[in-house]
């Protein structure tokens, strides 16, 4: 029985992980309708830069923190105005080829310029273990899970009350009335992809400790698609708690179940997903009006 | 220039379209027959390769061109033909038998595959195509028995009437393979399947309304897919002699999206382009990895320039960095493909000097929401 | 025999009524028009004739046949086709391509048969070109056989869109705001088409419509519809001197 729990909760923290990754898209795809393939890679490219800046550099990890997510904002912005806004209005086939292939480009300029081992970053939660109970959660493990929480608080808080935050919401559901209100649309996206990227850089750092920095954390992003469209692809709160059900479903299916299952069990429930409820736990079905 | 008078409706639904178009596709029939004669071993295998990812690239065009179905997954159907194409060939099962039994069987999971993405669209299908393929690719390491898991398996050469079939006996049954693989598509293409594809891809909803069966067509444009692609697995198997999970990954899926893409979404001879292409690619990589630093050197005057560039080019990510920029150079700037740009020079030389670059130039549209389809 | 008749019919969209409660009947070769303010329903009630929707209550009957449950492609293989209030053409293909598609439902070619374009698929293909020739004759849409439709102006499209709907041969032709977005020439010529095709095709044309002047042209009879219910049915004029369809367009 504890060490169900004790699976659970790990399963949790790499759950908060995917759930960001995952939170990341649902933004991008609420206001643009863009899935942004490349999310996972700006996740690793988020943890590759806190190496820079905190390891290589010597910063303080806080501060590292604040400059790795000031830094990918920026990139977030300059892929969106490089790679998306030319093929905004393209199908979506399109637009889906481009960020996988913005994906790779990232995946290989990372390895180009950081090389091909395993990266550390000294973390103030590497050592610490917090004891409840019987139970020991990882400090870093406790880290994500809090993180993701309050992430989630600020995120909501954002769309709900600020007046960008509005914007988005009106941009995601109407574009052209959008700018008929005055809007500035473009910049709305640009912000947006700040964000998501932020987002995704945040979900970088934290989980750096656990899984090391290596040219592959991308490929973790692909597992966050599982989660988000068990979230329903158009809700944020859904992509968080898809998240974390996909990630204590794999951590049990790679306790419980013989070797193989973990890597499959997240698509596995994809699949099933698709197959028996494609709007997913939150989303809403849409109708076309003819 | 090609004039085209018509004096029924059967020229309209003819194979051909000119007289032109015959002469030009009959003398490259010709040229590819006679390669072996004329071109070395090498030559020959890039030649084979071109003709598998044309087949694929054709079966892609069907499902994503036409269909307008979205799949990047097809590795996992490439496997399928190849894994099958092994087992035979180790029980020395004749290749005439096996080769469209190939093509039968990996079209039915294509049909299978296509029963759950009927209430699947765009993005959602894309997502679960790729996740069938990864599936696909795990099952394919832990099936041991039938696939030797990770190990691989070797491939006995391909046996017809007994005789193994050699290299030059491979080739041309790719040729073969290619030449039917093409004809069904255009086939496909000038029939009321064609049509209720295209219908599909551009407005579901109105397609029903017509009277197309959605699901009919749209599990049929996935078994098609698939079975091509099937095929094209056999021949794959057969060309490397040894096949193990590694090779059917996300990566190769990909790469077969990246056919259509450079050649042209909706075009058949854009597949060929593709192919060749991608095919090309290699070996001009290595060329560049070669030469570009030595070219550095030369121009900086310094060594360590020089140095610094190879070992830049030699990491491992170097592929992919070049297919991640030709992707994104070939959406933003040549969204008809290579394909497109024959069309445009085409046009050009034709309309020379009237010709204008709005011809082609899309309409860009904001509005249509894919939500909701 | 009930040719055409919708039987209590409704929809609900979470709490919205869209049609509430809708009962008419349509006699053979008639042309019916509905009429109503902007998100009376008219256009909801079009996509459950062609079962787009489904239906929450009530049942809808063709030719005595309950068509309530079919779907969408049924639909146009019993011979009611529609047009579309925002116009559903394949743009990426060209005017010919679209009105054939509308022929699907003649079509009895299998897939294989198709894959090797056998003799019988060659014979019926030049059946159906000959078939969507004579509806392009029809609607002198010749010189845009071979045009893609994304290069075509709006007026040409509406055309196309009837033309499409005219291919399937239908017995009865569902018109969803066939003049909207067009000029008064083009309006006018699409009311003289719309005379033709109920005349001389003995088509039962089931329309919504906007444009007074073309309703009381072109109907027989008239129904208004509000809030996804029935105010008032009739003659042209009987229905639009009714107090009750007079006040929902002026306001009480």
């Amino acid at each position: 029985m504890l060490d169900f729990v004790q699976q659970t909760i790990s399963g949790v923290a790499v759950g908060c992980v995917y759930g960001l990754i995952a939170l990341g898209f649902v933004l991008i795809y609420k206001a643009t309708e863009v899935v942004n393939f490349a999310q996972g890679e700006l996740m690793m490219l988020g943890a590759f830069l806190s190496f820079t800046f905190i390891s290589s550099l010597g910063l303080n990890y806080w501060l590292g923190f604040a400059a790795c997510v000031v830094c990918t904002a920026v990139l977030g912005m300059v892929m969106e105005r490089l790679v998306v806004r030319p093929i905004l209005g393209y199908p979506q086939f399109s637009i889906v080829m481009a960020t996988i292939g913005l994906g790779m480009v990232l995946r290989a300029l990372a390895g180009m310029f950081w090389g091909t081992d395993d990266l550390r970053i000294e973390t103030p939660f590497s050592k610490g273990v917090v004891r409840m109970g019987p139970l020991v959660i990882a400090a870093d493990s406790l880290s994500i899970i809090v993180a993701t929480a309050l992430l989630c608080v600020i995120l909501y808080a954002f769309f709900r009350f600020t007046r960008m935050g509005v914007a988005m919401q009106a941009v995601s559901q109407n574009m052209l009335a959008a700018y008929y209100m005055g809007i500035p649309v473009k910049r709305m996206f640009a912000a947006i992809w700040a964000i998501s990227a932020m987002v995704a850089t945040t979900a970088g750092i934290l989980l750096a400790p656990i899984t090391f920095i290596h040219a592959n954390l991308g490929f973790l992003g692909l597992k966050a698609f599982p989660a988000a469209v068990l979230g329903g692809f158009t809700s944020i709160p859904g992509a968080l708690a898809g998240g974390v059900i996909i990630g204590v479903v794999e951590t049990l299916s790679g306790f419980y179940l013989p070797e193989g299952f973990k890597d499959i069990a997240a698509y596995v429930v994809l699949l099933a997903v698709l197959l028996l409820r494609p709007q997913g736990l939150f989303g809403g079905a849409a109708l076309k009006k003819v | 220039m090609a004039f085209k008078i018509r004096t029924g409706y059967e020229g309209d639904l003819g194979l051909f379209k000119t007289p032109q178009s015959i002469a030009s596709y009959a003398a490259l029939l010709l040229i590819l027959c006679a390669a072996p004669f004329l071109v070395g071993s090498y030559f020959l295998s890039q030649i084979v390769f071109v003709l598998i990812y044309t087949i694929v690239g054709i079966g892609l065009v069907l499902l994503s061109g036409y269909a307008g179905q979205t799949s990047i997954g097809h590795a996992a159907f490439l496997a399928i033909g190849a894994y099958i194409a092994a087992n035979a060939a180790k029980f020395g099962v004749p290749i005439y038998i096996y080769l469209p039994a190939a093509g039968l069987l990996t079209g039915l999971v294509g049909w299978l595959v296509g029963l759950p993405a009927l209430r699947l669209h765009g993005i959602y299908l894309a997502i679960a195509t790729f996740a069938f393929a990864l599936i696909v690719e795990e099952i394919l390491a832990r099936w041991e028995t039938v696939t030797h898991g990770n190990e691989g398996l070797m491939v006995k050469p391909a046996a017809l009437f007994g005789k193994p079939l050699g290299e030059w006996g491979l080739y041309y049954l790719c040729i073969l393979v290619t030449v039917f693989v093409v004809v069904i598509a255009v086939n496909v293409i000038r029939s009321p399947t064609g049509r209720a594809f295209l219908a599909l891809r551009d407005s579901e909803t109105a397609a029903r309304s017509m009277g197309v069966d959605s699901a009919r067509y749209k599990t049929f444009a996935f078994a098609l897919s698939a079975g091509m692609t099937g095929l094209a697995g056999v021949l794959y198997a057969h060309k490397l002699s040894f096949i193990s999970p590694e090779m059917f990954t996300l990566a190769l899926s990909i790469e077969f999206v990246m056919i259509i893409i450079i050649g042209g979404i909706a075009s058949l001879r854009g597949a060929a382009l593709g192919a060749v292409f991608m095919i090309m690619v290699d070996p001009l990589l290595v060329l560049v990895k070669d030469k570009l630093p030595v070219a550095i050197g030369a121009l900086t005057g310094s060594a360590a320039a020089q140095d610094k560039a190879s070992v830049l080019l030699a990491t491992p990510g170097v592929k992919s960095l070049i297919f991640g920029l030709i992707i994104i150079f070939f959406i933003i700037y040549e969204p008809m493909g290579l394909d497109g740009r024959w069309m445009k020079m085409k046009t050009w030389f034709r309309q020379f000097p009237f010709y204008r670059p709005a011809t082609f130039r899309r309409q860009k549209m904001y509005l249509k929401s894919e939500r909701g389809r | 025999m009930t040719y055409f008749a919708l039987d209590n019919v409704s929809i609900q969209f979470g709490g919205l009524k869209a049609v509430d409660g809708v009962s008419f009947d349509v006699a053979k070769g008639e042309i019916f028009t509905i009429i109503g303010p902007n998100g009376a329903g008219k256009t909801t009630l079009f996509n459950l004739i062609s079962r787009l929707y489904n239906v929450t209550g009530g049942k809808i009957v063709f030719k005595d046949e309950e068509i309530t449950q079919l779907n969408a492609q049924q639909i146009a293989g019993r011979g009611i086709a529609r047009t579309f209030q925002n116009i559903e053409l394949f743009d990426n293909a060209s005017v010919l391509q679209n009105l054939l598609v509308g022929r699907h439902r003649h079509s009895t070619t299998k897939f294989w048969e198709d894959l090797f374009f056998l003799p019988k698929v060659q014979r019926e293909e030049v059946a159906h070109r000959q078939a969507v020739e004579e509806v392009m004759d029809f609607l002198r849409l010749q010189r845009y056989r071979d045009t893609l439709i994304a290069g075509l102006p709006y007026g040409v499209r509406k055309v196309v869109e009837v033309g499409r709907a005219l291919s399937i041969g239908p017995e009865v032709l569902l018109l969803d705001e066939p003049s909207s977005g067009l000029n008064v020439e083009e309006t006018s010529r699409m009311a003289e088409w719309i005379l033709e095709i109920n005349r001389r095709l003995g088509i039962t044309i089931l329309m919504v419509e906007h444009d007074m002047s073309l309703v009381s042209r072109v109907s027989d009879r008239v129904l208004a519809l509000n809030y996804g219910r029935i105010m008032a049915t009739g003659t042209a004029q009987e229905v639009q001197s009714h107090p009750d369809v007079v006040a929902a367009y002026l306001g009480a």
